[in-house]
């Protein structure tokens, strides 16, 4: 196996220049380092997962169908994803122009003990994405390449998948906010205003 | 009049309770049982019908369809149901409306044992799990029952399941 390129990213830097363009558009996160880092950055328009290991892409399926004329970003982590590999088909079956999935991949299961998962082993998502049928599928390594790479998350012309390289840079758990109904609840008034919300 | 030979309408009921309903987002993974209703929800321009490979990723992306605005429904067979339990979890912290069609097996005249543990348990399973569990043998009554649930799930935020059972769905007579 060739040599693996080092990262020099940052979880919390890489989701927040990613977040910075985000604009009206829509984000999920999946649970543990990825609602954190989001959590810091808190907006009605994000809905956090904080449990149900493997659901944020395909969250972020059902809200991109719902909403085509949003663009609908999902951040997770590797080991999530990696829990969800048939989502990856499902998407790229689908098709839907106004999604993207950033993985934030530190190649750790970093909520249990650091134990390394499968992208350490060389499981490449970023090629599972593209042989799923993605419209573009990447890995970045640092803050340079990470920057080329953030148009293409918000064209609408996906689905895109990035993987994120990033350190094994811990941080702690920084958001409060886990009542699932409150969350639901907020993102859906927010986007749909309350009459729609609770019709 | 022999079973066999009256007109099997309950799919197209369940169809048009969709449509009462208003459901746009259709998720299955495919059963012999809910063939004609995936036909009629493919071919309807106002459905997105997604093949699922997991009916896991069902509970989650019609999830992301409540957020969105809009209703869903998930069809699965039995055996998929309990595919589904942790994702439910999310359902019940987020009370997010779920409705879910699930076809028999495992139960009426089944003939292969290996459809039994999970057909002989998918109603304890799913209750367990915090949905409201509704049976259905009369296949008259598939449709009305398909309507109520979603009634109560889009109202209340609960999830609700409706399975249709092995005697509506049929089975394969293995004496012949």
């Amino acid at each position: 196996m060739a040599k693996k390129p080092k990262t020099s990213l940052d979880r919390r830097v890489a989701l927040g220049a990613i977040l910075a363009r985000r604009g009206d558009s829509l984000l999920v996160t999946g649970l543990g380092s990825t609602c954190y880092d989001a959590g810091t950055l808190d907006h009605p328009n994000t809905f956090y997962l904080w449990g149900g290991m493997g659901a944020a892409a395909m969250v972020g399926l059902g809200l991109a169908l719902a909403q085509p004329k949003r663009q609908v970003i999902v951040a997770t982590g590797d080991g999530e994803m990696l829990m969800a590999l048939g989502a990856f088909a499902t998407i790229g079956a689908q098709r839907p122009r106004n999604l993207a999935i950033v993985v934030m991949d530190n190649e750790l299961y970093s909520e249990t003990g650091m134990q390394p998962t499968h992208t350490s082993r060389g499981v490449d998502l970023a090629g599972i994405a593209k042989a799923s049928g993605f419209a573009r599928s990447g890995t970045v390594y640092n803050l340079k390449q990470l920057n080329a790479s953030l148009p293409s998350l918000y064209m609408s012309q996906g689905p895109v998948f990035l993987a994120a390289k990033v350190t094994s840079q811990r941080y702690p758990m920084s958001i409060r906010y886990r009542d699932g109904t409150a969350i639901k609840n907020r993102f859906r008034e927010n986007l749909l205003g309350f009459d729609k919300a609770y019709y | 009049m022999k079973p066999a030979e009256k007109a099997i309408t309950w799919p197209q009921d369940i169809y048009d309770a969709f449509k009462k309903l208003g459901i746009r987002q259709v998720a299955y993974v495919p059963d012999a049982g809910h063939t004609q209703l995936i036909k009629s929800c493919h071919a309807d321009k106002s459905m997105k019908a997604v093949s699922l490979t997991t009916e896991e990723e069902g509970v989650a992306m019609l999830a992301g369809t409540w957020l969105g605005g809009e209703r869903g429904a998930l069809l699965m067979q039995s055996s998929g149901a309990g595919n589904c339990i942790n994702m439910l979890g999310i359902i019940q912290e987020c009370r997010f409306p779920l409705l879910m069609l699930v076809t028999m097996r495992g139960e009426w005249g089944e003939f292969n044992p290996w459809q039994l543990p999970m057909g002989q348990s998918t109603a304890d399973i799913l209750g367990r799990a915090g949905s409201v569990v509704q049976h259905v043998d009369d296949a008259e009554r598939v449709g009305e029952t398909v309507f109520a649930g979603g009634q109560m799930t889009f109202s209340t935020g609960r999830p609700v399941a409706v399975l249709i059972g092995q005697r509506v769905v049929g089975f394969k007579d293995w004496s012949k």
